[in-house]
């Protein structure tokens, strides 16, 4: 019986011991500040900032002092959070990054769409709406100008055309 | 060698852990609705039940039985399990923060998984040696993430299907996992454990 008590308690001292020194040492892989950028950004991981998502972008921003000011989908609105965010100035959208994008947008030519679908799982922002084996269109208010469409498709029917109003 | 792979085959096929022995049925329904997330499951299950069936061993064989003890083996591995599933969380926090935050939601439910102390204690009960318990536990696990998988891919395709209204929902998915598991009993008698 006690010896039952003893090792018992032993054991659960010994595991407790264990994880404490474990979650002292091991140095968590958590970012607390890049997690808090990355809740900023649209998170829709379009690159076009040129980094590879937006998770890539929060680092950059972070640690490596990136620019505010490269977000086209996150606008101005996203741009003013950061800057209250980092604690930096509000700067206006970086125009090699994002008014060129944010001008355009993606248009399928219905005659060659063979509707493979491709398209549609590429975009980060689902602005392209149809089923497999029937022909695609774009959404012209949800599209962001990403060009991620452009590269899957197989008959090269998506063109990039200025946005109209 | 040949008698731990057939060890791997037995818990990974033949004795299925949720389509044969009926254990780790939460996790098998409840994370088995898109193939992502059964995968990650599967995969933290996995590390998981492996490290979880050694610990044990040791527990059992260094603790437990030199003082006559094994009346208490459900109440430690519960303990050992739990510390383990709280370990691989620290580790792939550390190690894979990506990783981190596909699975983070699945991790800490592992350690209410009735397959991980099932193996545990099968282990002990068929008094294997330390390799062999490791052998059985990744084999254990390695059947676990292929039963997730499997049912997680039917339900995808048949979320598209026109299924009838009385049958959708869970109710499809239970008789699919059902079909599911009397496939897998094809496969009964291939190895004796």
């Amino acid at each position: 019986m006690l010896s039952a008590v003893v090792i018992l308690a032993g054991l659960a001292l010994a595991l407790t011991t264990l994880l404490i020194a474990a979650a002292r040492l091991v140095p968590s892989g958590d970012d607390g500040a890049v997690e808090a950028v990355e809740r900023v950004l649209p998170r829709i991981q379009c690159a076009q900032c040129g980094y590879p998502g937006c998770r890539a972008y929060a680092a950059a921003l972070v640690h490596d002092g990136a620019e505010i000011n490269r977000c086209p989908p996150g606008g101005a609105h996203t741009i003013a959070k950061l800057a209250e965010l980092l604690g930096r100035d509000e700067l206006a959208l970086d125009a090699s990054r994002g008014s060129a994008s944010l001008q355009r947008v993606a248009r399928i030519d219905e005659a060659e769409c063979i509707g493979c679908n491709l398209c549609a799982r590429a975009c980060p922002v689902d602005a392209i709406v149809g089923i497999p084996q029937a022909m695609h269109a774009v959404i012209a208010s949800h599209c962001t100008g990403c060009e991620l469409c452009l590269a899957p498709c197989p008959v090269d029917c998506i063109r990039m055309v200025a946005r109209r109003g | 060698m040949s008698e731990l792979l057939l060890i791997v085959l037995a818990a990974a096929l033949v004795n299925n852990f949720v389509l044969v022995q009926f254990l780790g049925l939460c996790p098998f329904m409840g994370a088995s609705r898109r193939i992502e997330g059964a995968v990650g499951m599967g995969l933290a299950t996995g590390l998981v039940l492996t490290t979880a069936s050694g610990l044990s061993f040791l527990v059992d064989r260094f603790l437990l039985q030199p003082y006559g003890l094994q009346y208490l083996r459900i109440l430690s591995f519960i303990l050992v399990i739990g510390v383990a599933v709280q370990l691989t969380d620290i580790l792939i926090r550390r190690f894979s923060p990506l990783l981190h935050r596909l699975l983070g939601i699945y991790i800490p439910l592992i350690a209410s998984n009735c397959a991980v102390l099932g193996v545990a204690l099968l282990n002990s009960a068929a008094s294997r040696s330390f390799v062999a318990a490791l052998f059985y536990g990744a084999g254990a696990a390695a059947g676990f993430a292929l039963a997730l998988a499997l049912l997680a891919g039917l339900r995808e395709r048949l979320a598209h299907t026109d299924v009838p209204i009385a049958f959708r929902g869970a109710a499809i998915a239970f008789v699919t996992a059902g079909i599911l598991s009397l496939a897998f009993l094809g496969f009964a008698g291939f190895a004796r454990l």
